[in-house]
């Protein structure tokens, strides 16, 4: 694997997004960094509302929210409570380990204020927040970040304290690793139980790389010591039983959901490519190891040899961005594979409802709420079996991601035949509506009322 | 009192390999997969020959020598037939013992056991008399009652078959067309003269379907209880209509769930009453009168709840793969190209269509035990690969009878003048 981003690019890079975040209110350019999501963003001054909430106290540990996300946790946490609160009237506060100025109209979003802001902005770079520590570094810098990373995790559980305050909470429900020692914390704090929710693992984000050790540490002793543990799917449930040897009754499956609220757009100007008569394959995920990328463009280069008219369009940015840019053109597919680089929100969007299908090659995806947004758009999708989400769908679809014959045999077959596009695209948006925060959010308030 | 006909249909489609894009226009082989076992037709063959149709035949031999008065009738279509010659004659051999008897009537259905009647009235006939004269070499007889594939009729099919000289077809009994009349007596089609044997779907599926149901109230069925049901019928019924798959003892229910003992005690505890008899489709419809004329304007099949159509012709790939698969059929025919045309006949199979429908795909449903691909659109995308296989083939047999059919340079012109002295 080709090495990270050089330190003066990322340096200027987060000097952009620092300026952003405390000019909350300012968008980040197209060529920024940060994902956007649609989330309403009131201004600072407006104060929350607290209707009435009869629900269980929650005391929500998170990492980021949008719109300051970076990946899917971010959004995935902010759809989970607004359904909970919506259905439940759970009575939610949500900590992040610094101060984002973020506003819900939903719950309470606190900050630890004494984290160094400086700090964490320097080892948070939002490209591969999601499946940070970073990947693709020299080993040096790696542990480097590492050591950084869990520094900033400790000290997250030592301030804790601050953000609970004299409130008294239900349970305390922490997601993914960085959040797990301030969970714990918490709990000694409060003596009240832990929910740990898994949204990826250590062993998903290395995707066959290897393994940072500490924070495989760090994870195993949330596992450990949770009283509950939630996985978002069957196939994370049953990595973290295999690699963490935790009993699999302390762990629940709960499906993510998908918001229709980002999805209503229209179709872009990729418009231009299908007058032209091209059918377009699209891949919308971050450029690692762990999004498969390279059986995408290996696919693209056998689905090539048959048929001339299928394009294929890049969507992201990561650590293996030039790597692909590169296997693209070495197989001769220059012509036939674009690089959009980073796409947010509503051209994202845009981008799903103007492709004939969505592929989705995961080398190890604890979910992919990606595929869903796919499917509300009426585009149909092949996902990878190494999923969650192919376990919630049946009308996609599905291959082993390293099987790149069958990956191009099924790409042309919807490229090919209409009437497969259509029955996939009718079925499996028909099949999306009953996969919801709201169900989500009915699961988790059971597994509240089982501990509390 | 009431008569009992029962009624096996023995079938078995060319399942289709797993056929990539890439495969097009490679290798024709179309149904022979050696590398994905349960899409090899030769190994389904014989795993089906050992677990039913030799069992169950061992049972029938026995049943019919053990009570003369016991009957039976059996519907082949051409593709079990031709399997059954090429994997498993041994099978084949206890099938032929058991119609020898005489008391094991053989039905016509389409060859290809297809849709053709929807599709193309010629392409029926033609599997009609290609069935017929199967039939005729195998087990030298000539049937006068039809079934068509999966009882699919409505009126227009019994016209079509009673010019074919057919006395008789066998139909499912549903609740949507009979109304107030009850499938235990013989009906005649709107129209026509031909004899209507409708199944009682109810007694039929507590066996097919029910037998081995540890939730069903009335489980375990033995054959005292069936033949007490059957007794119950008494003076409201002329004939009671046992119309399955044969693949129902061994197959869909292991010889463990004792439905192998079932059906070898059944017809003893059923001629305890003296009043029984059995009877084959054709004995019926000359013993008993018919009531009535019968109605049926739209298509029904014994297929799913809906007893319709939409098995096979629901979803848009389905209606996509049927329209393009005869749309060739005229070029085909044309073509005489034997292979192609056997290789475009065997893809006609019902069963094909009934892989790709998604009806209740989301609840793992009856289609999914049946599919032996992961999903309807893996079938699909097979399928279609190998239909546009075929399509390549029929044009370069086409383009090769053009060029056949091109002058030979060295023939003589002949020059001809026209009426102007122009040459």
């Amino acid at each position: 694997m080709t090495g990270g981003k050089n330190h003066k690019g990322a340096l200027a890079g987060i000097k952009k997004w620092l300026n952003w975040l405390w000019n909350s209110s300012e968008k980040v350019e197209k060529e920024g960094l940060i994902e956007e999501s649609a989330a309403p963003k009131p201004s600072a001054n407006v104060a929350v509302k607290h209707t009435k909430r009869n629900g269980p106290k929650i005391l929500m540990i998170g990492w980021e929210l949008p719109p300051h996300n970076s990946g899917g946790l971010g959004v995935a946490c902010w759809d989970l409570c607004e359904a909970l609160v919506e259905d439940f009237k759970t009575d939610i506060t949500f900590v992040l380990p610094y101060d984002a100025m973020i506003k819900s109209p939903f719950m309470k979003i606190k900050n630890c204020d004494s984290i160094n802001f400086g700090k964490i902005a320097k080892n948070f770079n939002p490209k591969n927040a999601y499946s940070y520590p970073k990947r693709g570094l020299p080993k040096a810098e790696a542990e480097n970040l590492e050591d950084d990373l869990v520094a900033q995790v400790e000290r997250y559980a030592k301030e804790i304290n601050s953000a609970i305050g004299s409130e008294s909470f239900d349970v305390i429900h922490a997601h993914d690793w960085l959040s797990f020692k301030a969970g714990i914390k918490a709990r000694e704090i409060l003596g009240k139980p832990l929910v740990v929710h898994i949204h990826s693992t250590e062993f998903d984000r290395a995707g066959g790389d290897f393994i940072y050790q500490k924070v495989s540490d760090i994870e195993r002793e949330g596992l450990e010591k949770a009283d509950k543990i939630i996985a978002v799917s069957q196939f994370t449930k049953d990595k973290i039983v295999k690699h963490y040897q935790i009993n699999p009754d302390k762990i629940e499956v709960v499906h993510n959901g998908v918001s229709y609220r980002r999805s209503e757009v229209s179709p872009s100007d990729v418009s231009a490519l299908k007058r032209a008569g091209k059918k377009i394959v699209l891949f919308v995920g971050r450029m690692t190891i762990q999004k498969g990328p390279d059986y995408f463009i290996k696919a693209a280069s056998k689905v090539s040899e048959v048929m001339d008219e299928a394009v294929f369009i890049m969507v992201g940015t990561g650590d293996m961005e030039k790597q692909m840019i590169e296997q693209a053109a070495e197989l001769g597919l220059s012509d036939k594979v674009f690089f959009t680089g980073f796409v947010s929100g509503d051209e994202k969007n845009s981008l799903y409802k103007s492709a004939d299908l969505y592929v989705m090659p995961s080398v190890s995806e604890p979910f992919g709420i990606v595929a869903l947004e796919s499917l509300i758009n009426r585009t149909p999708i092949l996902i990878s079996k190494q999923s969650g989400v192919s376990e919630a769908v049946k009308h996609a679809l599905k291959v082993d991601f390293w099987d790149t014959d069958e990956m191009a045999n099924k790409i042309v077959a919807v490229l090919k035949y209409g009437s497969l596009r259509n029955t996939l695209q009718k079925k499996g948006a028909q099949e999306v509506k009953h996969i919801t925060w709201d169900a989500a959010a009915e699961k988790c308030n059971n597994i509240y009322s089982g501990i509390i | 009192m009431p008569s009992i006909c029962f009624y096996f249909q023995v079938h078995q489609p060319y399942r289709v390999k797993k056929f990539r894009v890439f495969d097009i226009g490679k290798g024709h082989d179309y149904f022979t997969d050696d590398e994905n076992e349960h899409l090899n037709n030769e190994t389904i063959l014989k795993k089906v020959a050992g677990k039913c149709y030799i069992p169950t035949n061992n049972v029938i031999l026995g049943l019919l020598n053990k009570h003369p008065e016991f009957k039976v009738a059996f519907s082949f279509s051409g593709t079990v037939l031709e399997q059954l010659e090429r994997f498993a004659p041994e099978a084949l051999e206890s099938f032929r013992k058991i119609v020898k008897t005489g008391r094991a009537e053989v039905l016509t259905e389409t060859y290809y056991h297809s849709l053709s009647f929807l599709y193309s009235p010629e392409e029926f006939n033609n599997q009609i008399t290609l069935h017929q004269k199967k039939v005729q070499d195998i087990f030298g007889v000539r049937p006068t009652i039809f079934r068509n594939t999966e009882l699919i009729y409505n009126n227009d099919l019994a016209k079509t078959v009673e010019l074919l000289g057919y006395k008789g077809i066998l139909i499912e009994g549903a609740d949507k067309i009979l109304g107030w009349r009850s499938p235990n007596f013989v009906h005649r089609a709107k129209g026509t003269n031909l004899k209507l044997l409708l199944k009682n779907y109810k007694l039929s599926d507590d066996i097919a379907f029910r037998f081995s149901q540890q939730d069903w109230q009335e489980y375990p069925l033995t054959s005292k209880k069936f033949a007490a049901w059957l007794d119950s019928h008494d003076s409201s019924s002329d004939i009671v209509n046992l119309f399955m798959d044969y693949e129902t003892f061994g197959e869909h229910h292991f010889e463990d769930s004792g439905i192998l003992k079932f059906l070898g005690n059944l017809p003893g505890e059923i001629l305890k009453n003296d009043k029984n008899r059995f009877v084959t489709p054709s004995e019926a419809i000359e013993v008993h009168e018919e009531v009535g004329e019968l109605d049926v304007p739209d298509f029904m099949s014994w297929a799913d709840i809906e007893r319709d159509l939409s098995a096979w012709i629901d979803n848009s790939m389905q209606k996509d793969a049927l329209k393009k698969l005869y749309i060739l059929g005229d070029k085909i025919l044309k073509s005489g190209d034997e292979k192609l045309i056997e290789d475009w006949r065997r893809l006609q199979t019902s069963d094909h269509f009934y892989y790709m429908c998604t009806k209740y795909f989301a609840d793992g449903d009856v289609h999914k035990y049946f599919n032996p691909y992961e999903t309807p659109y893996e079938a699909f995308i097979n399928f279609m690969n190998a239909l546009s296989d075929l399509k390549i083939r029929l044009k370069q047999t086409r383009s090769k009878v053009k060029k056949d059919l091109t002058p030979n340079k060295t023939v003589t012109r002949i020059k001809v003048k026209n009426n102007k002295g122009e040459i």
